[in-house]
C-alpha cells in the first residue's frame, strides 16, 4: 500500500486515534495522566455520537446529556436496585436510550433550527428533573455510588486499566461512525445537510434517516454515561444537566462540526483545560461560555476543518 | 375554593415576570430572527446588581436605576460584540453564541458576586391583603401593577412614536425597511437594549417574593421562552397572555399534583406547543418556500 493510498483511506482517523492511544501512555508521568486520558476518550466516544446528528446529519440537539445521564444511572440503578451485573445494565441503558430516543425523535426531529434546539432542550431538563426527583432510585439531588465493573469475576479499578478500555471503545465508536459516514445512510444523511428538499426529491426517506441517526447518537452518549458512572463510582443529576449538554456541544463545534478527527479534539481541549486551570476553578463557568462565543464568531468551522483548509490550501 | 384562588394569585404573580421575560425574546426575535438564550441573564442580573448596589449603601430606589442601566448596557454590549460581529452565521451558530454569553455572564456574576441567594426588602411592606378567603402579597400586586404598565408604554411606543414604527417595519422585513431608509442595525441594537431593561425591571420586582442567585436565569429563560412559544413567537399580545398561562398552570399542578415536578411543566408545555400547535396560540402558520 502505497503512502498516498494509506492517506485517502477513510478509515485513516480510526487508526490516527488507535495510534495516540497506544503512544500517549508513553508521555504519562503518573497515574494522574491516565485519568484524564481517561476521561477524554469517554467523552470523544459522546460526541462523536453527537457529531454524527450535528455534523452530518445537521440536527441539533441541547438536550443530548439527558442520554448521557439515562446511561450513568443505568449502571447506578441496575446493579444496586434490580440485582443485574454492570456490564448487562450498560446495554440495558443504551437500548433504553436508544428506545426513548426513537419515540421522543419521532415527533421532534421533524422541528427545524431553534425549535429543535429548545424541545431537545426541554427534553435533557426533563431527564435531569425526573433524575433529581425520583429519590428512592436515584438518591436525589446528592446522587448515588455506583458498584465497579466486574467481568468474568475480575473487579475494574484503575485509572490505567480505565484508560485502555475507554481509549479501545473510542476506536471502536470511531471505526463505527466512520463506516457509517461512508454507507449509503451516510450518504443520504449528508444530502439531507446539505438540503432536506433536495434530498427527498432524490427518494431519501428523510425522517427516517434523521430518527436512526438520533438514536445511534443517543446510543453513544448513553455507554459514554455508563462509562463516566462505572469510572468515577458515583453518579449525580449533573450529568444529565443543561451545562454537560452544552459542554458536549461545545465539544463538537470546537473540534469542527462533521469532523470525526475534530469529536477528539474537542473532548482534549475541554476536558485537559479545565484540569489546566484548577487554579481558576471559579473562572470555569466564565470560560467555557467565553470559548463558545469566540469560537462561534471567529472559527465557525472549528479547529480541525479550519486547519486542514490552511493545509490544502494551494501555494501559490 | 380559596385554595385555587390562592394559587390562582401565586401563579399570576410568576406568570408577569414570564410574560416580562418572553416580550423580551420577542422583541428581539422580531427585530432580528435571533432566539436570545441570554434573557434570563438580564433577570437574573437586574435582581443581583440591586442587590449588591443596595448592600453598598445606595438607597433602593438608586440601587434599581442604576441596577437597569447597568443591564441595559450589558444588552447593548452583548449586541455589539457577540451577535453583531456574527452576522449571516447559521441559526445553530446564533444560538450557541447566545447560549455562550448565557454561561459567560452566569460564571462573571458567580465571580463579581457570589453563589449564595439573595432577597429585597419589598416596595410596600405590609399584610397580606385577604381576598375571598386568599391572601395576596402587596407586592404581587405591585409587580402585576408595573407589568402591566411595561406592555402599556411598550404598545404606546410602537404604536405612537417614528421609532415604534421602524421596529414593526424592520420585524415586518428588513430588506424593505433599510431602503426606506430605517437604520435597521441601530434597530437591532435598541430592542437589545430594551430587552435587556425589561428583564433586569423583571428581576428587580421578582427579587422579593423568589429570590434571586447567579444561576436563577437559565429556568427564568426557559420558561419565558415556553411563555413566548405557546403565545405563538413573535407575537407580543401572545407573550404576555402565554407568560401568565404558563404562571397559572405551573401554579396549579404544583398545588394539586406534585411541587417537585412544577418545573417540569414548562417543558412539558414547549414539547406539546412545538408537536401539536407549532404557530402558537396567537401565531401565524410559517409555511417555508423552496
Amino acid at each position: 500500500m502505497t503512502v498516498r493510498a494509506l492517506l485517502d483511506n477513510r478509515l485513516l482517523p480510526a487508526l490516527a486515534v488507535a495510534l495516540i492511544v497506544i503512544a500517549l501512555p508513553w508521555f504519562f508521568p503518573s497515574m494522574y495522566y491516565y485519568r484524564i486520558g481517561a476521561l477524554v476518550f469517554i467523552f470523544a466516544l459522546a460526541v462523536v455520537g453527537l457529531n454524527l446528528l450535528m455534523g452530518f446529519a445537521g440536527q441539533v440537539s441541547l438536550g443530548h446529556a439527558g442520554f448521557l445521564g439515562i446511561g450513568a444511572y443505568a449502571v447506578a440503578i441496575g446493579p444496586t436496585h434490580l440485582g443485574m451485573p454492570s456490564w448487562l445494565s450498560l446495554f440495558a441503558g443504551a437500548a433504553v436510550s436508544g428506545l426513548v430516543a426513537f419515540l421522543v425523535g419521532r415527533p421532534i426531529l421533524r422541528l427545524k433550527g431553534h425549535y429543535l434546539a429548545v424541545a431537545t432542550l426541554g427534553f435533557g431538563l426533563l431527564v435531569a428533573i425526573v433524575l433529581t426527583n425520583e429519590a428512592q432510585w436515584t438518591g436525589g439531588p446528592d446522587g448515588m455510588s455506583v458498584p465497579r465493573l466486574v467481568l468474568f469475576g475480575w473487579s475494574v479499578r484503575g485509572s490505567d486499566t480505565w484508560y485502555w478500555i475507554a481509549g479501545g471503545t473510542c476506536v471502536v465508536g470511531f471505526l463505527l461512525a466512520l463506516n457509517l459516514m461512508h454507507s449509503p445512510t451516510g450518504r443520504a444523511l449528508q444530502a439531507v445537510h446539505d438540503s432536506e428538499v433536495a434530498a427527498l426529491v432524490l427518494g431519501i426517506d428523510v425522517a427516517g434517516k434523521k430518527l436512526a441517526i438520533f438514536t445511534i447518537s443517543a446510543m453513544y452518549a448513553s455507554v459514554a454515561g455508563s462509562y463516566l458512572a462505572l469510572f468515577n463510582g458515583h453518579v449525580t443529576p449533573d450529568v444529565a444537566g443543561f451545562l454537560r449538554s452544552i459542554e458536549l456541544v461545545a465539544m463538537v463545534v470546537l473540534g469542527g462540526m462533521g469532523s470525526i478527527v475534530g469529536s477528539l479534539v474537542g473532548a482534549i481541549v475541554l476536558v485537559v483545560l479545565p484540569q489546566a486551570l484548577t487554579v481558576f476553578h471559579e473562572y470555569e463557568q466564565a470560560l467555557l461560555g467565553l470559548i463558545v462565543m469566540v469560537f462561534m464568531i471567529f472559527l465557525r468551522r472549528g479547529i480541525v476543518p479550519s486547519l486542514a483548509a490552511l493545509i490544502a490550501r494551494p501555494r501559490k | 375554593m380559596a385554595e385555587l384562588l390562592q394559587f390562582v394569585f401565586s401563579g399570576l404573580t410568576v406568570g408577569a415576570i414570564y410574560a416580562l421575560v418572553a416580550l423580551g425574546f420577542t422583541l428581539i426575535y422580531k427585530s432580528s430572527d435571533i432566539i436570545n438564550f441570554a434573557q434570563g441573564e438580564f433577570v437574573m442580573l437586574g435582581g443581583m446588581i440591586t442587590v449588591f448596589s443596595a448592600l453598598a449603601g445606595m438607597p433602593l430606589v438608586v440601587a434599581a436605576v442604576v441596577s437597569v442601566i447597568a443591564t441595559t448596557v450589558i444588552g447593548l454590549a452583548l449586541h455589539r460584540c457577540a451577535v453583531a460581529p456574527a452576522r449571516g452565521a447559521t441559526p445553530v451558530a446564533l444560538i450557541m453564541i447566545t447560549i455562550g454569553a448565557s454561561i459567560f455572564l452566569r460564571g462573571v456574576a458567580q465571580i463579581v458576586f457570589d453563589k449564595r441567594f439573595h432577597s429585597l426588602p419589598p416596595l410596600f411592606s405590609g399584610d397580606p391583603i385577604k381576598i375571598g378567603g386568599a391572601a395576596i402579597l402587596p407586592q404581587s400586586l405591585v409587580v402585576l401593577a408595573c407589568g402591566a404598565v411595561i406592555v402599556l408604554v411598550l404598545w404606546l411606543f410602537i404604536e405612537r412614536t417614528m421609532l415604534g414604527k421602524a421596529v414593526v417595519a424592520t420585524a415586518a422585513n428588513r430588506l424593505a425597511a433599510r431602503l426606506i431608509g430605517v437604520d435597521t442595525r441601530s434597530i437591532v441594537d435598541f430592542s437589545f437594549a430594551v430587552s435587556a431593561a425589561i428583564g433586569a425591571i423583571a428581576g428587580i420586582l421578582i427579587t422579593p417574593i423568589a429570590l434571586t442567585s447567579y444561576d436563577a436565569g437559565t429556568l427564568l429563560a426557559l420558561k419565558g421562552f415556553a411563555a413566548a412559544m405557546l403565545g405563538g413567537i413573535g407575537s407580543a399580545p401572545g407573550a404576555v397572555v402565554g407568560g401568565l398561562l404558563i404562571g397559572m398552570i405551573e401554579a396549579l399542578s404544583a398545588g394539586y399534583v406534585s411541587s417537585n415536578y412544577k418545573d417540569a411543566v414548562a417543558f412539558l408545555i414547549i414539547l406539546g406547543v412545538l408537536i401539536f400547535i407549532p404557530q402558537g396560540l396567537f401565531g401565524r402558520a410559517r409555511v417555508d418556500r423552496v
